[in-house]
């Protein structure tokens, strides 16, 4: 069976010209390729400085890339991230692509579950509902409900993480990515989030992540990709 | 009540004082003030033998509109006997050599200080008010390009912030005096320092109104049977001031009162501001009685 | 398809010699918020002003597709552009007393814009102000109090109230929090950020702080001697600058 990818990579070139440093040049990614389908969960590998965290960042449109394509099914269209202009970029992230960052960007005075419930409230969903879906993944994910009204800036970096997560999984969307998502959390919670990434995958979604445990990759039964190879070896987990 | 018939002019002044050409240039901004109503139209102010806020204003608007057949009343504050109003008289009685009354029914030409006179007024009378700030929205613009624009644009907002300031403070509009109206459904007008009392007999009234400000530059005017509506809240409509008593001279419950102070020991009284109104009207009550 | 709410094309401002808005271009779609960023003398605040019809630019086009049309701002006659500007738009000054009426009460600075716009009853123009000072968390108990005696983070807050009680589309902010303390201004931005959605207001946002443009901005302009050197998405701007003065602007900033 093949399955059109949900997200096709092919060939980007991404540098750093570090002009306040004499113009100096970071070439992070050459050539890289890959493509992620739905219900399936891949998974970004190497060693640091390999450019997994700009692989994700270029796909969300955060770093703009010198060249090659980023094609993304939106809808019944397919866009080119590369090229996409900065409105639609934003409708991307609306209904298309989600990304859990490595840290949540605290906004002052917000309380926990507004931020949580926000993305949902921009897909259209009733702010009411979209709250009580907000508390229910907050629960699941272990943040006492006396949290719930705080700002998160007090919080702990697990505490925060988990935050950060369940924002993602308020507003699911068919394309989600992960920048090590379980990296600061204890056994249960770490538990309790690589079994809602499978649930997303389950329910269709297409996952691409950054997962530094291999135990982990071997829970979701991710699909490795070497990123030292340009992305052209893979492994797949059983 | 009697005129006191024309005199003879002192020769040594042109009539009335101005010289031909200040009053050809004045009645020239009197027209264009008559032909758009409650617009203010700057013109060259004199110097007048007088200190401004004595009335320059409406001295050279009267002086304008003189005749020598004419016969004129001066009110300050309603009455004819303060210093004001008659030195002005005398001021006309020797520069101009005309008639002048202190009954309102026989005046042609009625300058006025602060009132308008109860009895109202006929086609054939005008009345010229004294100006101090002819600006309504001074007091929260004062900056007059841009009065001049939101008097050009109708941009009036801001007029009903003080009224609303006036409710918030006071629980009413406290405004009593120089109570802000509009012309026409158009031109907001100040009416000069005249107690709202008399905002009702601008309105619709048959003589002709000249507003003059020596100081400020200003000539304004309403012409016969000119709309003159007070400015106000749908929930806060505009009202005129009452008394709970009538004048205790003449017993009249339709006129503005003023409170006088009659000994040392906090005696006082109120009676009709109106001087020749309440003297006609003990007058005719003599008669009766008679 | 949907159509830009403004746009802007070549437009040119010169103070004599001085080139402020050399040959500037973008367009603002609806519920957009769009930060411009960029050192003083940039251009910045007169390129917003332009916009916002304050100043006239010397050439260059300002398209605002209205409730009743498309204008171009330079071309409306002054009666019609003070109309826009006192129903849908609204101009957030950096310091409130240059958009505050000092003289009268909370609660007649609020009351203005309505009054201007014909509200006509006392207690309809009392209720909505009393709901304006709730949403910008301003002590109900102020309303008959003159803003001068209100601190400086509730004059501008007062200032946003009385801007965005008619419920304005497009909304123009001059600093809107220069010159206040951090946590003042923590306050001030959620309280526009939450403003600015909950009303689907958009906005054009002139900051030099680039937090403050993070925070509020969907898109971000950054300006250098008169141009706009580097635009996009704001996390695109501020994670990956391309420009050298932007890549020195974003490294500028103090960490905490």
């Amino acid at each position: 069976m093949t399955r059109k990818p949900v997200l096709s990579v092919e060939q980007i070139d991404k540098q750093f010209v570090l002009h306040t440093q004499n113009g100096a040049i970071l070439d992070v990614l050459r050539g890289t390729s890959l493509a992620v389908s739905a219900v399936e969960i891949a998974a970004l590998c190497g060693p640091s400085g390999a450019g997994k965290s700009s692989l994700l960042k270029a796909v969300y449109g955060t770093y703009r890339v010198n060249g090659g394509r980023i094609l993304v099914r939106h809808g019944d269209d397919t866009i080119d991230v590369a090229t996409a202009a900065p409105r639609t970029i934003s409708a991307l992230r609306r209904n298309t692509i989600g990304y859990v960052s490595q840290f949540l960007r605290v906004i002052p005075r917000v309380p926990a579950l507004d931020i949580v419930a926000d993305p949902a409230i921009e897909q259209g969903v009733t702010p009411d509902d979209a709250r009580a879906r907000a508390a229910d993944l907050l629960r699941r994910l272990r943040i006492p409900d006396s949290l719930f009204k705080l700002s998160p800036s007090t919080f702990s970096g697990g505490e925060q993480q988990r935050v950060n997560i369940a924002r993602a999984m308020a507003a699911p969307r068919p394309l989600m990515l992960f920048d090590e998502p379980t990296a600061s959390l204890d056994p249960e919670n770490r538990a309790t989030v690589l079994q809602m990434i499978a649930g997303l995958r389950d329910s269709g979604t297409a996952v691409l992540g950054i997962f530094h445990d291999p135990a982990d990759r071997k829970t979701l039964g991710a699909r490795d990709i070497d990123m030292t190879t340009c992305g052209r070896e893979e492994t797949v987990h059983a | 009540m009697s005129i006191e018939p024309a005199g003879c002019r002192d020769s040594g002044y042109n009539f009335a004082y101005l010289n031909e050409q200040t009053k050809k240039m004045i009645r020239r901004a009197l027209l264009k003030a008559v032909a758009i109503p409650g617009y203010q139209v700057p013109f060259a102010s004199r110097e007048m033998p007088m200190p401004y806020g004595w009335g320059t204003g409406g001295v050279q608007v009267t002086a304008s509109i003189l005749t020598p057949e004419d016969v004129l009343k001066v009110i300050d504050q309603g009455a004819d006997d303060t210093t004001n109003a008659v030195s002005i008289r005398k001021f006309f009685r020797r520069t101009a050599g005309v008639a002048t009354t202190e009954a309102t029914a026989q005046a042609t030409v009625i300058q006025t200080r602060h009132r308008i006179p109860e009895r109202a007024l006929g086609p054939d009378q005008i009345l010229v008010y004294q100006v101090p700030i002819p600006e309504p929205l001074r007091f929260l613009e004062p900056r007059e390009t841009e009065t001049r624009k939101m008097h050009a644009f109708e941009d009036y907002g801001l007029m009903h912030v003080k009224l609303y300031e006036d409710i918030s403070q006071h629980g009413h509009i406290a405004t009593t005096y120089a109570y802000p109206v509009k012309v026409e459904g158009r031109y907001v007008m100040d009416p000069s320092p005249t107690p709202k009392f008399d905002n009702p007999k601008m309105d619709n009234c048959a003589a002709l109104q000249l507003f003059g400000a020596g100081r400020e530059k200003r000539i304004y005017a309403l012409p016969p049977f000119t709309s003159v509506v007070s400015l106000d809240f749908e929930d806060h409509p505009f009202q005129v001031q009452a008394w709970e008593h009538p004048c205790e001279l003449c017993g009249a419950r339709d006129s503005y009162l003023d409170e006088v102070i009659i000994d040392d020991k906090g005696g006082r009284m109120f009676v009709c501001s109106d001087t020749d109104y309440c003297a006609s009207r003990r007058m005719a009550a003599s008669e009766a009685a008679e | 398809m949907t159509t830009p709410l403004l746009s802007v094309s070549s437009l040119n401002k010169r103070f004599g010699t001085t080139i402020a808005c050399d040959d500037i271009s973008f367009d603002l779609w609806p519920g957009e918020v769009l930060g411009i960023v960029g050192e003083s003398g940039s251009g910045k605040t007169t390129l917003l002003r332009s916009i916002a019809g304050l100043i006239e630019p010397d050439s260059g086009e300002i398209n605002y597709r209205a409730t009743g049309g498309e204008v171009d701002v330079h071309l409306m006659s002054e009666p019609e552009l003070r109309r826009l500007q006192r129903t849908e738009w609204a101009f957030v000054h950096q310091h409130p007393r240059d958009g505050l009426r000092l003289n009268v009460s909370a609660g007649a600075n609020i009351g203005e814009r309505l009054m201007a716009n014909n509200w006509r009853h006392y207690a309809d123009i009392r209720t909505e102000a009393l709901k304006w000072l709730a949403a910008v968390e301003i002590d109900e108990a102020r309303i008959d109090d003159l803003p001068r005696t209100f601190s400086g983070g509730m004059q501008q807050r007062l200032q946003i109230a009385r801007n965005l009680v008619t419920s304005p589309r497009l909304v123009f902010m001059d600093e809107p929090t220069g010159g206040l303390d951090v946590s003042v201004q923590a306050r001030l931005l959620d309280l526009i950020r939450s403003l600015v959605r909950d009303l689907g207001l958009s906005a054009i946002v002139v900051t030099h702080d680039l937090a403050v443009a993070r925070l509020l901005s969907t898109r971000l302009m950054v300006m250098k001697d008169a141009r706009v050197i580097e635009q996009g998405l704001t996390d695109q701007v501020l994670e990956d600058p391309q420009a050298a003065y932007s890549q020195l602007l974003v490294s500028s900033v103090l960490q905490v």
